[in-house]
């Protein structure tokens, strides 16, 4: 009898996990639909659903959401996953699937991709990858979502990582704050955990603290905002410092070539900014080529094209000093003009047969993103275009100093008679320094299409500062226009926070007309022999 | 205002000096045609300097509209001739162009202008010489002219609503409006601060700021930005950086990694042709505010697109919403120009109000008598391809106001050419403020 009730106890008991199973599975299939519904609010409450599930295919369901590889069937309201390969799986089973000819990818806004954050947070916090557990911790650290405690507490014991289980630490710290039933004692500890984390984040958490947070937690917190903020303010001289260097490399690479048409050969050349844009617009062709033929090239294609803008610009460099420069030597105004009207062609030219409208450069994947040093955001970029920068800055020093043209350029251009009667073909070397200029002009081209518009109009917003550093550096001096470009760009990050970016362009402008007054030859004269043209 | 009509005529002989010598620049291109067989429409577009990348584009569309008439019988029993200038991006330079056009070549009206600048030169142009403007971008507002008709957006149909959304559906508090320094992002801001002012927002929590054009080093603005929404309450960016800063203003926001999840950008003056020229993928979930997307999808927009990249030859060519104001305002003035049986400027210029055109989006547009017109907003996240995807719009259509509600100067004041016949009526002291 007893055996029997016990068999039948069990039955029942089985019964009812199977049920509560069928049930499950039957909320999940329910839920999963409902991103079929293609409206954000059943996406959002699909998403909650899905993640609390438990199911085997929610985190890969919801990953798939993110990168929008989650698709939908409107007409048989089925919804389907596609995986990084292109290989299409049925959401609810995982079984492999065909996908219907009108499927669509479900659609998404910032506050479901919050949403998403947050959940993948909550799923990927016990993640076998070290990697994806930092990015959970971080996602909790911002979603502070209370029912990820167990889960939170659970990973802290397991890691193993030092920096994972800070973050962890953290992100625990971040959803006691926002608990409004925590002890005091354990918010104290939180906002210590949060006060050393010290970064802007840290400094929006205690800002933003619930309004039932008891008066000790918020008087520690306010503490702490201080602290951060003191330290913040550094880090933050380091960072204009950092911006100024970068700024600086950018003027640096845009005025190194003017340095030696105009500083070195004495030509105002107006054309100059336009040779840069040829050199971006190399950039430009070089890439459509790359993406045309061969891909996988793609991120070498600025190594491909430095050289090749340095011989676009360089010939067109030498066919101007050869078609117009060479006939007005010694009568600048003329030069001014004729060079004037040259880049209006040259830019004409460039938009007739490429377009007026922005050329799209790609960044390679090695330039694009940021990396944290202390405090302060080092954007790859930048830190890539100022050691290009001082590369060329070197070579071209090397090139000046110690090769046979750069001998010869020197003589020229210190004395052209003598260096004549030595035997230099003068106007031969003429048309080569023009070369040369316009052909580092060329390079500084490729560097700025990663960070500037690619348009016909590149190069006119360079022109003005390449002559104000080469004027402030000292006209004939490459280190002049080194310090130049450097104490320019560091005065003006400097003065941007305070004065804001039109008022400190105006101060910079003011700044360097009175000290041209004090130096008219700026800051590194040229000193003995020189015979003036 | 840049030029008043007195300083134009003070000077005919530069005047005509000027337009001597860009009738011979000109040359063979303008052919001089029997005024009786064509109706003559103007094309008042830079396509050189700076401005050549947008404007160009206008220049085509219209190009093409024109073109479609024709195919469809002209206009009156007439063809319809386009004459296209080059003010060359070059603020005085539309002014005289306008002028060329008008009493030269006798154009029946001028489509025309991007930037407010341009747009306040030629104004004396067209009201010395009574003709027809249709001006198509979205702009400051604070203007009601007998001559011109603004088929772009003014601002409570794309700022007001777009900050309405982040207010809404994102729940931002604090705000940074980002811009360039001049007359259209200086006028909106000063709207969109007293409108947020009278909807609760702290000073504290407001952040103004300015930059020139073709501004390129946006590390330390990104940056303030970063550190403004650090404050522990929702930051949004309003952004109404225009042209060429705009570039290197994105792909710094994607390389610090300012994620629209974290601090979105809302971005008046960044469409479909300004995306082409970056990587979308960091950029994902920034917002635009637009009265028309590309990726609207409506079988007449989908029609006018496959047109547009025929007309181009060009397959990756997009669209965007000058292109619609342009296709909305020259048809409502082949319908004026119907209605009144007509090209002559004054029987026109009655005509067009109350005239209702499709729009490429699924609704009616109309001319108000206010001489700007009703259109649907819609605000569009960006999407990895360069395109938008809408989250949000608005209800119906929405007239545009051609004086803000908002700030002190202009609440009192309203535009009305059909019954008052004054552009700045003001309702309290029951007076025509005389024009501009």
């Amino acid at each position: 009898m007893l055996a029997c009730l016990q068999r039948i106890l069990a039955c029942a008991l089985c019964w009812l996990a199977f049920a509560t199973a069928a049930a499950n599975a039957q909320s999940f299939d329910t839920a999963v639909a409902r991103f079929a519904a293609d409206s954000f609010g059943d996406t959002e409450a699909a998403i909650g659903e899905v993640a609390a599930s438990g199911h085997p295919m929610a985190t890969q369901i919801i990953q798939a959401l993110q990168d929008g590889r989650l698709l939908f069937d409107a007409a048989s309201k089925k919804v389907y996953v596609r995986d990084r390969g292109g290989k299409v799986v049925d959401a609810t089973t995982g079984q492999a699937a065909d996908l219907p000819a009108g499927a669509k990818p479900v659609r998404l806004n910032n506050r479901l991709r919050r949403t998403i954050e947050a959940a993948l947070g909550g799923l990927t916090l016990l993640a076998p990858e070290s990697g994806r557990r930092y990015e959970a911790a971080q996602a909790v650290f911002k979603s502070r979502d209370a029912g990820v405690l167990p889960t939170l507490d659970t990973a802290i014991a397991k890691e193993t990582d030092a920096g994972v289980k800070r973050a962890l630490t953290e992100a625990r710290a971040a959803v006691i704050l926002s608990l409004p039933d925590a002890k005091e004692p354990d918010k104290l500890a939180a906002v210590d955990t949060i006060k050393a984390r010290g970064d802007q984040d840290a400094l929006g958490l205690l800002g933003g603290l619930p309004p039932d947070t008891p008066p000790a937690v918020r008087k520690a917190a306010a503490d702490a905002v201080t602290a951060i903020e003191a330290q913040l303010r550094l880090w933050e001289a380091a960072q204009n410092a950092w911006y100024g260097l970068s700024l600086g490399s950018v003027l640096l690479l845009a005025a190194i070539g003017l340095a030696i048409t105009f500083g070195v050969m004495g030509v105002i050349n107006m054309a100059h900014g336009e040779m840069v844009m040829l050199g971006a617009y190399t950039t430009f062709v070089v890439q459509e080529v790359i993406r045309a033929r061969n891909p996988a090239l793609f991120d070498y294609s600025l190594a491909i094209a430095i050289p090749l803008a340095f011989l676009v610009a360089g010939c067109v460099g030498i066919l101007i000093e050869r078609g117009i420069i060479r006939f007005l030597y010694g009568r600048p105004l003329e030069t001014l003009l004729a060079t004037w009207g040259l880049s209006l062609i040259l830019q004409q030219a460039v938009r007739t047969t490429f377009g007026p409208t922005n050329k799209e450069v790609g960044n390679p994947s090695w330039m694009s993103g940021a990396f944290d040093v202390g405090h302060i955001t080092i954007t790859y970029n930048r830190l890539w275009i100022i050691c290009f920068t001082l590369a060329v800055f070197v070579a071209l020093l090397g090139l000046l100093r110690f090769t046979r043209l750069g001998l010869e350029m020197r003589a020229v251009t210190q004395n052209r008679a003598m260096a004549a009667a030595m035997g230099i073909r003068t106007s031969r070397i003429d048309a080569l320094t023009f070369g040369l200029g316009s052909g580092i002009a060329g390079i500084a081209g490729v560097a700025l299409s990663q960070i500037d518009n690619v348009s016909p109009n590149l190069g006119q917003g360079y022109i003005i500062d390449s002559f104000m550093v080469v004027v402030f550096g000292g006209v004939g001096n490459l280190w002049g226009t080194l310090v130049g470009a450097f104490t320019l760009g560091v005065a003006n990050k400097f003065l941007e926070p305070v004065a804001g970016a039109v008022l400190g362009k105006i101060a910079i402008l003011v700044l360097i007309i009175l000290f041209i007054q004090k130096r008219p030859r700026g800051l590194f004269a040229l000193k003995g022999r020189v015979v003036e043209a | 205002m840049l030029t008043s009509p007195d300083a134009v005529a003070r000077r005919p002989l530069t005047r005509r000096s000027l337009i001597a010598a860009a009738a011979v620049a000109l040359g063979l291109a303008a052919i001089p045609a029997q005024a009786q067989d064509t109706i003559k429409v103007g094309i008042l577009h830079s396509l050189s300097g700076t401005m050549a990348i947008s404007e160009t584009t206008l220049k085509d569309v219209m190009l093409m509209l024109i073109e479609e008439q024709n195919k469809a019988g002209g206009l009156l029993g007439k063809k319809l001739e386009p004459v296209v200038v080059d003010p060359a991006s070059n603020w005085p330079l539309f002014a005289e162009k306008a002028r060329e056009l008008i009493t030269k070549e006798k154009v029946a009206a001028v489509f025309g202008c991007w930037t407010s600048v341009s747009r306040k030169s030629v104004l004396p142009v067209f009201k010395e010489l009574d003709s027809i403007l249709f001006y198509p971008v979205q702009y400051e507002g604070e203007e009601s002219e007998r001559n011109v008709f603004y088929t772009g957006a003014a601002p409570n149909q794309q700022a007001i609503p777009a900050v309405d959304y982040l207010m809404k559906e994102e729940k931002v508090q604090r705000w940074v409006l980002e811009g360039t320094d001049y007359v259209y992002p200086r006028t909106t801001n000063k709207i969109l601060e007293a409108y947020l002012k009278s909807k609760g927002v702290k000073d504290e929590d407001i952040s103004i700021n300015y930059t020139p054009f073709g501004h390129a080093d946006w590390q330390t603005r990104v940056a303030a930005i970063k550190r403004f929404g650090a404050a522990g309450k929702k930051t949004a960016v309003v952004s109404t950086i225009n042209g060429d800063a705009n570039v290197p203003f994105y792909k710094e926001l994607g390389n610090q990694g300012v994620k629209a999840t974290d601090i979105p950008v809302v971005a008046f003056s960044v469409g479909e042709e300004e995306l082409a020229g970056i990587d979308t993928k960091p950029l994902l979930g920034h917002l635009a505010a637009w009265n028309y997307f590309q990726s609207i999808d409506t079988p007449i927009n989908k029609e006018f697109i496959g047109k547009w990249k025929t007309f181009i030859k060009n397959d990756k060519r997009v669209t965007n919403d000058p292109m619609e104001a342009h296709v909305i305002g020259f048809a409502m003035w082949v319908e004026a120009v119907k209605k009144a049986g007509t090209t002559d400027p004054d029987k026109v210029i009655d005509a067009v109000v109350g005239v209702k055109v499709p729009n490429l989006t699924g609704g009616m547009s109309e001319m108000l008598p206010n001489h700007h017109i009703t259109k649907p907003v819609f605000i569009g996240e960006v999407k990895g391809d360069g395109q938008f995807d809408v989250v949000w719009k608005t209800e119906g259509l929405v007239p545009g106001d051609a004086w803000s509600p908002h700030l002190e100067g202009s609440k009192d004041l309203i535009a009305d050419w059909v019954t008052l016949k004054c552009g700045n009526y003001n309702k309290v002291t029951k007076r025509c403020g005389g024009s501009t």
